[in-house]
């Protein structure tokens, strides 16, 4: 069964980037400097995962 | 109270929209969700002297702080193409500084500008985006809008909200990543490109020069690539002894939509220009002059749509109809070859090292003179079909 995204802080640099390819809303940038899950719409595709150019996202 | 335009998003797309509004008579609003605008940014920072020019803005040194006159080019195996011109061909942009002088032009064009306000959603009426709710330091406030420019980045929410899907593929974005590093140059006036599948699988690294001794060193490799685009860059940064011994200064990442543009550009009372609605060119990913100009036709459309009191899908969508005419094509044409570039092999790119020039390489990051390439590829059996999706 897959899981759900977990943002690892330390290494997140919010730019966003995730957040354009989410099929399903499940991310987002508040205030343009914090990347925010939404445990209810992520359904752990890992899209996210695939693309973060820092390695800071994981289904788990 | 209300505005005749609201503007999402301060990058280059979102004050050149309320800039142009504005200075068409226009009551604007240009809200920006960072608390500094320009800040952080986003990856790559060159921009042409003809794409300055087309902004109408003359080369200032605050924010144009290195001359470039040429670049050289390195295939997978090290074979260099260079081209050099004697005159100035574009600059090294101090982003923030950037940035923030396009919102300072829209402001003094009578927009009102707002940082650190987030669109938090619209306001809908019979199918019509009728206004914007956006918050402030906790404050909720709503405010009618007769036409919204959705300018919200590669994050782009406000387009969505309204119905159009705004969502990257993963094929269709390119993972960024970048320092700013002071290091030793040879060539502080030329771009420097490595491409390679090792370097950077679908993409590759750059090193743009700020100065004699200072430089952004990037990486874009393609988002469905497997790996970390910032090891990528670590590798390579690790393989060079002049980068080695170098200081980092700053760190940033970003997304870079390089597919076709969304699939319609405006809906009934809303308009969607820059990362937001894929304007990129997605050969070197630059999209500062793409979204630009797309604001500006964005904001002279909105003058006359609200001077006429049309502000329907059918009336907006002549924004994306004078866009396709003055950008889209040639955008179209250069995702094409992109999208051939990407299949080709490292051996296969060696080839070409080998057969073309740094004016060549000019041309095609333009959306010029591909027959000379596809002739080439047509030579070679395995390429033929790869070529014939250049032509």
């Amino acid at each position: 069964m897959k899981g759900k995204a977990a943002i690892n802080r330390e290494l997140c640099m919010a730019c966003g980037g995730c957040v354009g390819v989410c099929p399903f809303t499940a991310l987002e940038l508040e205030n343009g400097n914090k990347l925010d899950l939404d445990g209810e719409s992520c359904t752990g595709c890992g899209i996210c995962e695939r693309f973060c150019p820092v390695g800071a996202i994981k289904v788990v | 109270m209300g505005y005749d335009v609201v503007v999402i998003g301060a990058g280059p797309g979102g004050s050149n929209a309320a800039r142009t509004a504005a200075e068409e008579g226009l009551d604007v609003l240009l809200i920006e969700k960072r608390q500094e605008i320009g800040a952080p940014k986003r990856c790559g920072e060159g921009l042409s002297v003809g794409g300055i020019k087309n902004l109408g803005l003359t080369p200032d040194p605050r924010w144009a702080i290195n001359e470039i006159r040429g670049a050289s080019v390195y295939a997978p195996n090290g074979k260099r193409i260079s081209v050099r011109y004697p005159e100035t061909i574009g600059y090294v942009l101090e982003r923030k500084i950037f940035d923030k002088h396009l919102a300072m032009n829209a402001a003094r064009a009578g927009a009102k500008v707002l940082a650190r306000t987030v669109a938090t959603g619209l306001i809908m009426e019979n199918g019509f985006v009728k206004g914007v709710r956006y918050s402030r330091f906790g404050e909720e406030i709503e405010t009618e809008a007769k036409i919204v420019v959705a300018a919200d980045g590669v994050e782009s929410k406000v387009a969505r909200w309204a119905g159009i899907n705004t969502t990257n593929k993963l094929m269709d974005i390119d993972a960024g990543f970048q320092y700013e590093m002071v290091v030793d140059l040879e060539e502080p006036d030329m771009l420097e490109l490595y491409f390679g599948a090792k370097i950077a699988p679908r993409g590759y690294v750059w090193i743009f020069p700020k100065g004699e001794d200072v430089a952004n060193v990037g990486i874009g490799i393609g988002g469905k690539e497997q790996g970390v685009a910032k090891k990528y860059l670590d590798a390579f940064i690790e393989s060079r002894p002049d980068l080695k011994r170098g200081s980092i200064l700053e760190v940033n990442a970003g997304g870079i939509p390089v597919g076709d543009p969304v699939d319609k550009l405006a809906t009934n009372g809303l308009m969607i220009v820059g990362d937001a609605a894929h304007q990129v060119n997605a050969i070197h990913g630059g999209g500062i002059h793409e979204a630009s100009v797309a604001g500006m036709i964005a904001g002279k459309v909105a003058a006359e749509a609200i001077q006429e009191g049309d502000v329907s899908e059918a009336r907006l969508m002549e924004y994306e109809h004078l866009w396709r005419e003055k950008r889209g094509k040639i955008l179209h044409k250069i995702v094409k070859l992109r999208q051939a570039i990407e299949k080709l092999s490292d051996d296969d790119l060696n080839m070409l090292a080998e057969k073309l020039t740094g004016q060549d390489l000019v041309d095609f990051a333009n959306g010029k003179n591909f027959m000379k390439l596809a002739k080439i590829m047509m030579r070679r059996p395995r390429l033929v079909s790869i070529a014939k999706g250049l032509l």
